[in-house]
C-alpha cells in the first residue's frame, strides 16, 4: 500500500481520518516499507471495521497485517456494549484462541543435539498431528462440559499438567463465562475425539534455542537463558473452535439485517453484545478458549512425558500460554476515563505491560511475555508488553511473520522433501506426515517475522526479549 | 441432473477403472463441460466448480474443496453420506453445502471425491462418495476449517454455465 494514502503519525504509525461510514479512525503500525508490502485490503478491512456500531478510539492493524475475514488479520477492534457495541464472529475467526505456549527445559543446546533424532521420532509419535488424526482421550458429554467450563484448569484436574501452570495462562488458564450449552452438538462431536491433537497446517510443535537474547532483565526474569532450550507448542481449539466460528458466522450475517447493521462485508458478521445472539455466541466462544487452553495443556503434558524419558531431570516448567484470535472483556483508558470494553484481537495478542492485575508476581515486574511464532526455520520472538501498548492498541500486539506468498504458489516453488533436505542441512529436523503441507509451509513463503518484530518495537508495542531458533520441528 | 440411484453395493461391482471413471465423470450432455479448480486466496484456497446447473457446479466446488485435501484420484467411493442443507439464498446454500461436508469430514475421518446433488427451492439433497482418511494413502496437507464469505459467489455466468465459489479457511 502507497504510504501517501495515509496521514503519518510516526516512522511506525499511520491514520486513516474516518471517511464515509467510518465512526472512528483506522491506526496501521508498521514502518514504511512493512506497509508498502501489505496488500490492499488490509486498508478496506481496517476501514470496514471502523464503521461498526460502538467501535471505540480507533480500528487498529498490526505490523503484520493482511488480508483477512472481514477484519484483517492482525486486527484489533474494541467495543463498547452500552453504546450498541457488537461482538463479532468474524473478528475472532474460525480458530478460536489459536494461540502459543512455551515451556523452559534446563536443557543446553548439547544436550538436545545429542538426542536429536531420536527425540524428534518420540515427539512426532507421541503427539497426535495432521488431518484425521485422534487424541489419546475420548470425551462423553459429561467431560465435554467440565472441558469445555473448565479449560487447562480442567485439563491439570484431570491429571494432564500441574496446578502451577495455570497462573502462566492468560485468564489463569480458565475463561468464565463459557456457555456449554451454547456450543452445538456438532461442535462438541468434531472435538470427542481431538483432545491433545495438534491439528496441521501452521500449526507445530518446536523444540528451540534461545540463540539471542536483547533485554538481559526481562530474560532472566522470564526464564530465558541463551543457549538453553525451550518447547514451544501452537495450536487452537480445534474442529470444536471451527465449528463454533463457521455456524456463528453464518447466524450472525443472516441476522445482521434484523438488528439494523449493515455489514460492509458479510464477513464482519456481528451481533449487538446486549443480544441474545451476541450473548449466546460469547458464552460459546468462551467455552471455545478452554477448549484451545485444554488442548495446549494436554499437548504439554505430552511433550513432558516424552522428554522424561531422555531427561530425568526435565521439568520443563510453562513460561506463558498466548492467544491470538480472540474477544476479551477489559478495562482500558479511553480519553483518560476506565472503560470496560470488548476487545477483539484477530492475529493478535495481548500485550499487557508491567503491574497488569492479571499477572503472577514473578512476571508482573516487566509486563506479559508476547510470543510471536516466524515460519519453521525462521525461529520465533519472545517479546514483553509494555506500559505504553495501552495507549497504542489497547495493549496488543503482533502475532506471526503472515504469509507472503499463497498456498499454491508455495507448493509450485518447493517440493516438502526438499525443504526437509535444506533444513536437516541446516540442523533443524522436520518431522510431518504430509510432504504438501510442509511445502506449503516453506520458510521462503513467510514474511520476514524479524522486521514484523523490530517494528511492534519500534512502534510500542512490546518489546524484544529473546530469539528462539529451531532445532526440531513437529508439523501437520 | 436427475439423483443416480446408487448404492455402495452397486460400487463394489465396479473394478478400479470403473471407479476411477464413475469418480471422474463429466457431464457429457451439455456444452459446458463440469469442471473444478482453486484460486489464489493469501493464506488460504479459493474453490471454485463450474457446471450445466447449478447443483453440478456446487458438486464440483465440493471436489475443489476436496482436493485442497488429497488428491481426488486417490480418494476410493467406499462408503456412501447422505446430506441435506436448507437456506435463505443459494450462496448461503453453497456455504451450508460446503460447511455441511467439513463437518462430515472431520466427525467421520474420511474424505470425499465424487457427489450426486439436487438442488430444488433452496433445499439440497445430495450424497457423498469416499472413504475413511488415510495417512499413508492419502498424506492430507492442510485441514478445511470452514468456508467463508470470502468471495462468494453462485451465478448463472451465461445460460447452460454455473459457477459456484467461496474462500475455504485451511
Amino acid at each position: 500500500m502507497e504510504a501517501s494514502r495515509f496521514e503519518k503519525l510516526s516512522d511506525n504509525a499511520w491514520r486513516v481520518e474516518p471517511f464515509g461510514a467510518m465512526r472512528v479512525p483506522a491506526i496501521i503500525y508498521a514502518s514504511e516499507s512493512l506497509l508498502r508490502e501489505m496488500d490492499d485490503k488490509v486498508f478496506e478491512q481496517v476501514a470496514n471495521v471502523a464503521m461498526l456500531p460502538g467501535v471505540v478510539q480507533a480500528s487498529y492493524a498490526m505490523p503484520d497485517a493482511h488480508w483477512g475475514y472481514g477484519f484483517p488479520i492482525g486486527g484489533v477492534a474494541a467495543f463498547d456494549a452500552d453504546a450498541g457495541g457488537v461482538v463479532s464472529a468474524g473478528g475472532v475467526g474460525f480458530d478460536v484462541s489459536c494461540g502459543v505456549r512455551t515451556h523452559l527445559t534446563s536443557l543446553t543446546r548439547d544436550e538436545i543435539i545429542k538426542v536429536q533424532e531420536e527425540l524428534a521420532n518420540a515427539l512426532y509419535e507421541q503427539v497426535p498431528v495432521g488431518v484425521g488424526s485422534e487424541g489419546k482421550i475420548a470425551l462423553g458429554d459429561e467431560d465435554m462440559a467440565a472441558m469445555l467450563t473448565g479449560g487447562a484448569k480442567w485439563a491439570v484436574e484431570q491429571g494432564f499438567g500441574r496446578p502451577e501452570d495455570l497462573d502462566r495462562i492468560e485468564e489463569h488458564g480458565c475463561a468464565t463465562g463459557a456457555d456449554a450449552a451454547a456450543v452445538s452438538d456438532r461442535a462438541k462431536e468434531r472435538q470427542r475425539h481431538e483432545m491433545g491433537t495438534l491439528g496441521s497446517g501452521n500449526h507445530y510443535l518446536e523444540v528451540q534455542e534461545v540463540r539471542r537474547i536483547f533485554d538481559a532483565g526481562i530474560a532472566a526474569a522470564y526464564g530465558l537463558k541463551q543457549g538453553e532450550c525451550v518447547v514451544t507448542i501452537h495450536c487452537g481449539s480445534r474442529g470444536l473452535g471451527h465449528q463454533i466460528g463457521t455456524e456463528f458466522l453464518r447466524e450472525m450475517a443472516v441476522a445482521a439485517p434484523a438488528f439494523g447493521i449493515a455489514l460492509p462485508d458479510r464477513e464482519l458478521a456481528c451481533a449487538p453484545i446486549n443480544s441474545e445472539l451476541g450473548q449466546r455466541y460469547l458464552g460459546a466462544m468462551r467455552a471455545a478458549i478452554n477448549c484451545a487452553l485444554a488442548n495446549r495443556e494436554i499437548i504439554g503434558h505430552l511433550a513432558r512425558q516424552v522428554f522424561a524419558r531422555f531427561f530425568k531431570r526435565a521439568e520443563l516448567p510453562l513460561m506463558f500460554d498466548v492467544s491470538h484470535n480472540t474477544c476479551k472483556v477489559e478495562t482500558h483508558k479511553v480519553d483518560g476515563e476506565p472503560r470496560r470494553l470488548f476487545v477483539h484481537r484477530k492475529g493478535a495478542t495481548r500485550a499487557f505491560g508491567p503491574d497488569a492485575k492479571s499477572l503472577p508476581p514473578a512476571l508482573a515486574r516487566h509486563g506479559q511475555p508476547v510470543l510471536i511464532g516466524g515460519s519453521m526455520g525462521a525461529g520465533s520472538f519472545v517479546l514483553a508488553g509494555t506500559a505504553e501498548s495501552e495507549a497504542r492498541a489497547f495493549s496488543s500486539a503482533c502475532h506471526g511473520a503472515g504469509r507472503r506468498m499463497s498456498r499454491h504458489a508455495a507448493t509450485r516453488a518447493w517440493a516438502g522433501r526438499q525443504v526437509i533436505d535444506d533444513l536437516r542441512a541446516k540442523g533443524i529436523i522436520v518431522k510431518s506426515p504430509s510432504m504438501r503441507g510442509v511445502a506449503e509451509e516453506a520458510p521462503g513463503a513467510y514474511k520476514d517475522v524479524e522486521a514484523v518484530v523490530d517494528c511492534a518495537e519500534a512502534a510500542g508495542l512490546a518489546k524484544k526479549v529473546a530469539y528462539l531458533a529451531p532445532l526440531i520441528c513437529i508439523k501437520g | 441432473m436427475p439423483l443416480r440411484r446408487t448404492n455402495s453395493t452397486w460400487l463394489e461391482l465396479l473394478d478400479e477403472s470403473e471407479r476411477r471413471a464413475f469418480m471422474d465423470r463429466k457431464d457429457q450432455s451439455s456444452t459446458s463441460p463440469a469442471a473444478w479448480e482453486h484460486f489464489a486466496h493469501g493464506a488460504d484456497i479459493g474453490v471454485r466448480g463450474f457446471g450445466p446447473t447449478q447443483a453440478e457446479a456446487f458438486a464440483q466446488a465440493a471436489r475443489a474443496m476436496c482436493a485442497a485435501i488429497v488428491d481426488p484420484k486417490d480418494v476410493r467411493p467406499d462408503q456412501t453420506i447422505e446430506i441435506e442443507a436448507e437456506a435463505p439464498s443459494a450462496d448461503v446454500l453453497l456455504i451450508d453445502w460446503l460447511n455441511a461436508l467439513v463437518y462430515e469430514m472431520a466427525a467421520r475421518r474420511m474424505i470425499f471425491g465424487a457427489f450426486d446433488l439436487t438442488i430444488a427451492e433452496g433445499k439440497l439433497k445430495a450424497r457423498a462418495y469416499g472413504e475413511k482418511i488415510s495417512r499413508e494413502r492419502h498424506a492430507p496437507a492442510v485441514e478445511v476449517k470452514g468456508a467463508t464469505f470470502t468471495q462468494l459467489e453462485v451465478r448463472e455466468d451465461r445460460p447452460g454455465l454455473w459457477r459456484a465459489q467461496c474462500v475455504v479457511d485451511v
